[in-house]
């Protein structure tokens, strides 16, 4: 659907993308995931047409479309903070990309009225948009584009204004609303959790380059950098013969004898969240601390100070690094 | 230029023809002389800028100097109480206290000159008033003399003066206040060391405004001032529309913008210094 | 916000608000003057504002600054919202040279700026007259309109405009359905102000007018120099009622909508 091949970004000298390769399946919801600052939104707008790459190729449905400006492109762009027309009611805002290919009234009427309805903006249609809740600025956003039919929508951090509930109200409703249209979905976030939640796929960056692409389920099992390996879920990381792996808190075990254990340390910390608790045990001989999670059906009880055994089987290590 | 730029070029234009070559005329003809019917005659010297130096306009020019800088000062110290005033009080008087001293911003200042020969004239509001109530038998000569152009120039600058520094106040975070306070500091310390520093961009861009238009001001010496009060500007002004000196003129114009731009300078200087070391409040 | 000032300062504020405004009510208190010459009240009239108008010279003097400030007005607007919108484009080097340039019209003293255009005109046989006041007014007008109208475009950012082109909308469709209806209060009340600053002008008009082309405000000086008149009071309340009138307006209609951070028509 979508390829990026060898696509690279410099501004002022500066590498603010590496280069990148990269092919977007279609119908696929492509997540990329990163601090700020990791060259995530560079590679969106170079998608959108914002930017121009410095060196190689975007294509879309295989055709050349690099060096295409934004309105030529088939596919949109959800902003961050919305930008919606301040000027417009919620039906012209979404009547602007239509009236701009100069679609028939009639085929105009039917878009606003499909895209109204799938984003539940029907009751608001003729307000303006300082008359919205955030929440709603944020389906109109999405409306607006969504009425183009576009073959690729992309989305910038777009729930990034919004609470906490809120969020996940709408992060369902956004996996939910990508099925039903079955386009391609390419996502900005740095938010993990949220990346987890909707992707088919992720992409994990970091100062500008990839460190691993691949589905929830394999970035979370099988991290292949430091970086993956701790930027997604918590991770202890640890080091033996010169070699790093990481094992996840819930696959540590904590023992109360110390023969056999993998690891000796102290009871630093006992954190209590609901369905399951974790200890923070700092380690004998190393300067590090590892995390173990408890789930509910573990009743025993720990005192902070008191000695414990880490162990693992040894299956659950995750090698990471070259 | 870029395509999407062209839209500069008739402003470029525009100002290049109409602001920047006159002026560069004006500094190259304060090189050249002028013949006996005050034409401008093309010969390189410097006999213009001979001429300042002539006691006499050495001297209008130290008073015109000193004149300015009390002027600012005196602006200075009237606004910046109103300002923080006006930028501390509740909502509603704030909207009322920024129209009142928008309006006499945008008042003509030729009338707001006017306004005091009608008060000061020795028929005047003001004699009127000081006879009716006995406290003088002869009218007191007010109008043409140094003091009422000191007055008519306070009066007339004040507004510039108040303006900067209230919109100083008011964008200046008042957090910082509540953590000057929460860290001990209250009162005149706080007011020293967080409120001053921090408008100091207002007071800045208020005694610039003060300075070189008081400077530039030919109308307030013209009509409150008599013949001994002439300024800088009046000199330079009648080089132009009377006396036709014009290299003369030009020469003084050019002093006038030197020196200027050289008393900003060290008084940004002097601003920047120990204690007011904030960063640029806007 | 409670107000925590303390009374010497009301008390200070009160007293410079007094001596800013006395005077100017005393202007327009005699313009209502019955007696010519006394400066004790005698009685109320509108004879002033009516003979005023019958003035041959001040109606003449009324049309030349209105045409001026007209013209002058459509000019420094068109050519200061077409330099905001331009100066977005260029680089950083050159944007600041460029907006060092719009902005010396505010800085340079208004003498300065008089007599070099006066020096401009001689020099290359222009006759001095309302073309060449004109053409002074258009050179400080633009850079009001050219901050007024920065200021709009900056609040508004450049997301509104890429959501336009993500949408389909060429340059000028952008520009047409978005920029523009976005900047519009901006562009308004830049006009007004230019209009303003127009009307008001002395120190520039008194250097580039000639003897046909007498404005109101030369009028008034040439006037004020003789002494006072109650006729000069009825012209100055009326030209303190028009500015003080057409600078509201400005700053209402550049604040005109919700949600928008409140600006100033001021150019600092």
């Amino acid at each position: 659907m979508i390829e990026l091949s060898g696509v690279e970004k410099y501004f002022a000298g500066q590498v603010v993308v590496h280069p990148l390769s990269l092919t977007i399946k279609e119908g696929e919801f492509l997540t990329l995931l990163g601090p700020s600052g990791c060259g995530k939104t560079t590679i969106l707008r170079m998608i959108a047409g914002f930017e121009y790459p410095t060196k190689g190729k975007i294509l879309l449905d295989g055709a050349d479309l690099t060096s295409l400006p934004p309105n030529r492109r088939d596919l949109n762009l959800v902003f961050q903070h919305y930008a919606l027309f301040p000027h417009m009611t919620v039906e012209d805002n979404i009547a602007f990309g239509l009236k701009m290919k100069k679609l028939p009234a009639k085929e105009q009427q039917e878009r606003i009225q499909e895209a109204v309805e799938m984003t539940q903006l029907t009751p608001l249609v003729k307000r303006y948009p300082h008359q919205l809740s955030g929440g709603q600025q944020q389906r109109v956003a999405i409306a607006r584009a969504i009425a183009n039919k576009p073959k690729v929508l992309l989305l910038d951090e777009p729930l990034g204004a919004l609470d906490l509930q809120l969020r996940k109200n709408l992060q369902s409703e956004l996996k939910h609303l990508q099925r039903s249209l079955g386009i391609t979905f390419v996502y900005v976030t740095h938010d993990q959790e949220e990346a987890m939640m909707l992707s088919d796929r992720i992409v994990i960056m970091n100062s500008g380059k990839v460190e691993q692409i691949g589905t929830p389920r394999e970035i979370y099992a099988t991290p292949t950098t430091l970086f993956s390996a701790t930027f997604v879920g918590e991770n202890n990381i640890f080091s033996q013969d010169g070699r790093l792996f990481a094992v996840r808190p819930e696959k540590l075990r904590a023992v109360r004898s110390q023969d056999g254990a993998k690891r000796i340390g102290e009871v630093l910390d006992v954190l209590y969240l609901g369905s399951i608790h974790k200890l923070v045990v700092q380690l004998e001989d190393e300067p590090m601390t590892v995390s173990i999670v408890l789930d509910f059906t573990d009743e025993r009880t720990w005192q902070v100070g008191e000695k414990v055994g880490v162990n693992w089987n040894t299956e659950d290590e995750v090698v990471i690094g070259p | 230029m870029k395509k999407s730029s062209m839209g500069l070029l008739p402003v470029l234009l525009w100002l290049s023809l109409f602001l920047v070559v006159p002026m560069l005329i004006v500094v190259g003809i304060s090189f050249m002389s002028r013949d006996d019917l005050g034409n401008v005659v093309f010969h390189f010297n410097l006999d213009a800028y001979a001429t300042f130096f002539d006691p006499l306009y050495l001297g209008i020019y130290w008073d015109t100097i000193v004149l300015s800088i009390v002027t600012t000062a005196l602006c200075l110290l009237l606004s910046y109480p109103l300002a923080y005033y006006i930028a501390n009080a509740g909502p509603k008087m704030q909207t009322w206290g920024l129209a009142l001293i928008t309006v006499p911003f945008w008042i003509n200042f030729l009338i707001r000159t006017y306004a005091w020969v009608l008060l000061l004239r020795t028929q005047g509001v003001v004699n009127n008033l000081l006879l009716d109530l006995g406290f003088i038998q002869e009218p007191l000569q007010m109008l043409y003399t140094k003091g009422a152009v000191l007055l008519g120039m306070v009066y007339t600058f004040i507004p510039f003066m108040v303006l900067p520094i209230y919109v100083a106040l008011e964008q200046m975070d008042k957090k910082l206040l509540e953590a000057a306070s929460d860290l001990g500091a209250t009162g005149w310390k706080s007011f020293w060391h967080i409120t001053l520093p921090q408008t100091k961009s207002g007071i800045m861009t208020g005694s610039v405004l003060v300075y070189v238009s008081t400077t530039g001001m030919f109308v307030v010496t013209d009509i409150l001032g008599g013949a001994k009060s002439a300024m800088i500007s009046n000199i330079i002004q009648s080089q132009f529309l009377g006396a036709r000196n014009w290299p003369f003129g030009s020469a003084l114009s050019v002093i006038f913008v030197i020196t200027s731009l050289i008393l900003i300078a060290l008084f940004n200087k002097a601003m920047t210094s120990r204690h007011m070391t904030a960063k640029e409040g806007r | 916000m409670k107000s925590k000032n303390h009374p010497l300062l009301g008390i200070h504020s009160l007293l410079v608000m007094i001596f800013i405004y006395l005077p100017i009510a005393f202007i327009i208190a005699y313009s209502f003057n019955s007696s010519r010459l006394a400066a004790d009240w005698s009685g109320f009239t509108f004879e002033w504002y009516v003979s005023l108008f019958s003035n041959r010279r001040v109606m003449e003097a009324l049309s030349n600054t209105l045409i001026v400030a007209l013209v002058s007005t459509v000019f420094s607007t068109l050519l200061g919202t077409m330099a905001a919108i331009a100066i977005r484009k260029v680089g950083r080097r050159s944007k600041a040279g460029i907006g060092g340039l719009l902005y010396l019209p505010i800085i340079i003293p208004d003498i300065i700026m008089g007599l070099s255009l006066l020096v401009l005109f001689t020099q290359f046989h222009i006759p001095l007259g309302k073309l060449t006041i004109i053409i002074a007014h258009i050179t400080f007008s633009i850079s009001y309109v050219y901050v007024i109208v920065t200021t709009r475009l900056t609040g508004m950012g450049g997301q509104l405009e890429e959501a336009a082109q993500d949408l389909g909308a060429d340059a000028w469709q952008t520009f047409r359905h978005v920029t523009l209806p976005q900047i519009m209060p901006g562009i308004i009340s830049g006009a007004i102000i230019a209009f303003t600053m127009s009307l008001d002008d002395f120190m520039v008009s008194f250097f580039v007018s000639g003897p046909s082309s007498t404005t109101l405000p030369i009028y008034i000086y040439g006037q004020v120099k003789r002494g006072i008149s109650p006729e000069i009071n009825a012209l100055c309340t009326l030209l303190i009622l028009v500015s003080v009138t057409l600078i509201f307006l400005a700053q209402f209609v550049l604040n005109r909508g919700k949600g928008q951070k409140k600006r100033s028509v001021l150019p600092f």
